[in-house]
């Protein structure tokens, strides 16, 4: 009876690790194939050329540069806009149906499938309001789309620190906004980072919403500079360029018949797959040095 | 004297400070205020995802009538010949679903049960960094594993397997979805008091006893939240699909045939190019609507039942 037990146990054990082992095979797989396809493409050539109708002359420039633009994009309205919300929510905000309601969205926006957020684009900044298939296109519905990661990281971060910081802060007769911009923000700055981090190497690797709001699959330019040799010296130009990213191309190159393509596809794979695993691990790294350093 | 030079001294420092104390509370207000709109930036993103959905769906429904849309059963838009049957779409989305939760259900809960009773901390370590990982590589990367890995292999065991199926993308999204169903499941696991375990060992009953009969019971809503989460993510999963499943509508329950779901449809669209406000533009709205009510319906089932587990202990 006993030995029978003792079987069922180590039997249970087996088939939970060969479980996760088919997680960990799968990934070495995919970097495997990612590996064996593409490695050989992965380039300079590759790095700074357009894409062409030859795969073996093809390059994901300007994907890369759109790409860099769009983050730039999101990152400068996602993340205020939605540090700013997790401030309001943990600090500000009274139990009135107000909040339960901003509390309800948030959630609810993190489950909607990413795609929805491409037809909300669509219809609102493509047509509505005229903006078009474009880099400032791409960039506000990818900050909408990171806005509940960085709001329930932020409101975590914040969470974690203690009610008697604010209570000194108040104490020496601080207001809530000096409380909260002198201490609450800066000792939480480490986790609100390590959030912010994740949801733009999410937001990189996005691929359907900006193939819905109409992103071309084949780009043979640049966006205008953003510097210029005239005053102003800068120019905001390349927010209404057309643009493609690199996960697009990736897809543009996949959809295509023909080993070539897919070695290019292979090449942008590991791009991106680089990409979010450094994301990933600086904000492994950020996470693992604010663990280290607090203590309250 | 000196009582007198300090209350005098307090006294002006009040009168001075009062018009600074408004001062100070009118940029309070308006912090507060500045701070309170980007919270409601995204109560407005939910309304104008609705509105625009339904707004466009409208006028899709006012050139087909909602009863074809439901119940024909070809789905061709673009065709000379339209025909607007949602049903090869949605047959599309349910058997890759399907065929992703028969790969994340038994491997995620059996991964999550191994996690929270058996394994060591030092194995946990490293297991979550890699389920991390796991579930932050784009989703272009694993339709391009869906389609030039998962599928050959598939097709290594049956030969007759067509290059785009339903069968290799289906199980690619079980894997994509392994992460989120194991840390939720195990989440819910782990706010299983250590009372009923000890209750249980004492009775005699093993580890492993005790992980399926006590700890998993008490668990159960947690556990299909899990599930139910899982499923949402599934029905919105789009590049894999779109990129490995074939984009022709096809109405049939067998994963080895190739077909189209909602998502791919709309990127498939997306990719063309239609005139705004034309009847195929509506149509990935109306497509999308449907997509989105599933979704929302997955989401507040699942939320309703991860409140109920953490309310009980």
């Amino acid at each position: 009876m006993i030995r029978r037990r003792k079987i069922a146990e180590a039997l249970f054990k087996l088939l939970s690790l060969s479980a996760l082992a088919l997680a960990i095979g799968t990934l070495v797989l995919l970097f495997g194939a990612l590996m064996v396809d593409g490695l050989g493409r992965l380039d300079w050539q590759f790095l700074t050329s357009f894409p062409s109708r030859r795969a073996s002359q093809a390059g994901i420039l300007p994907a890369m540069v759109g790409s860099t633009l769009v983050m730039l994009v999101t990152a400068c309205v996602g993340i205020p806009i939605g540090v700013a919300a997790g401030i309001y929510l943990e600090e500000y905000a009274r139990r009135t149906w107000l909040t339960e309601l901003i509390e309800v969205t948030v959630t609810n926006l993190a489950g909607v499938p990413s795609i929805i957020f491409g037809l909300l684009a669509l219809g609102l900044f493509v047509y509505t309001l005229g903006l078009g298939p474009s880099i400032l296109t791409a960039g506000l519905t990818l900050a909408l789309l990171i806005l509940p990661v960085v709001i329930v990281t932020t409101r975590e971060a914040i969470r974690a620190i203690p009610v008697h910081i604010r209570e000194a802060a108040f104490a020496l007769g601080a207001t809530k906004w000096q409380t909260v911009s002198d201490h609450v923000l800066p000792y939480s700055a480490a986790g609100i980072l390590t959030g912010v981090i994740l949801a733009l190497s999410r937001a990189i690797g996005e691929t359907a919403p900006i193939v819905t709001i109409g992103a071309l699959t084949f780009i043979a330019f640049l966006p205008p500079a953003p510097v210029t040799s005239q005053p102003p010296y800068v120019s905001f130009e390349w927010l209404m360029s057309p643009f493609t990213v690199v996960p697009i191309q990736m897809f543009a190159w996949v959809s295509r018949p023909g080993e070539d393509f897919a070695a290019n596809a292979a090449a942008a794979g590991l791009l991106l797959v680089g990409m979010t695993l450094v994301m990933n691990g600086l904000a492994i790294y950020v996470r693992y040095r604010m663990r280290k350093r607090v203590s309250w | 004297m000196e009582i007198r030079e300090t209350v005098s001294i307090s006294h002006s420092s009040v009168m001075e400070s009062a018009s600074h104390r408004r001062a100070r509370r009118r940029r309070e207000f308006l912090i507060e205020g500045a701070l309170l709109l980007a919270a409601l930036v995204s109560v407005a993103a939910t309304i104008t995802i609705l509105f625009v959905l339904v707004f466009e769906s409208v006028g899709f429904f006012e050139t087909v009538p909602l009863l074809d849309f439901l119940t024909d059963t070809l789905w061709t838009p673009l065709f000379d010949d339209p025909h607007y049957g949602i049903l090869p779409l949605l047959a599309g989305t349910i058997v890759t679903s399907v065929v992703g939760l028969v790969v994340a259900i038994p491997v995620g809960t059996v991964s999550a049960v191994y996690l929270s009773e058996f394994a060591s901390a030092r194995l946990r370590e490293i297991i979550k960094p890699v389920l991390e990982m796991l579930g932050a590589v784009p989703t272009v990367v694993y339709g391009y594993f869906a389609l030039l890995v998962v599928t050959p292999a598939l097709q290594w065991i049956w030969p007759e397997l067509p290059g785009f199926n339903m069968l290799g993308p289906g199980v690619v999204i079980g894997i994509m979805i392994l992460p989120l169903v194991i840390s939720l499941s195990e989440d819910a696991m782990r706010a299983v008091p250590m009372m009923l375990r000890e209750g249980s060992y004492a009775m005699g009953a093993t580890r492993l006893q005790t992980a399926w009969r006590v700890v998993v019971p008490a668990a159960t809503s947690g556990i299909v939240a899990a599930y139910v989460l899982g499923i949402s993510r599934a029905v919105g999963e789009t590049m894999v699909v779109a990129i490995a499943a074939g984009q022709n509508p096809n109405l049939t329950w067998n994963p080895m045939e190739p077909a189209a779901t909602i998502t791919a449809y709309i990127v498939q669209v997306a990719l063309g190019d239609l005139p705004h406000g034309s009847i195929g533009y509506q149509s990935i709205f109306a497509a999308g609507l449907v997509l989105a009510v599933m979704t929302f319906a997955f989401n507040i089932v699942g939320h309703l039942m991860r409140k109920r587990f953490r309310e009980v202990y």
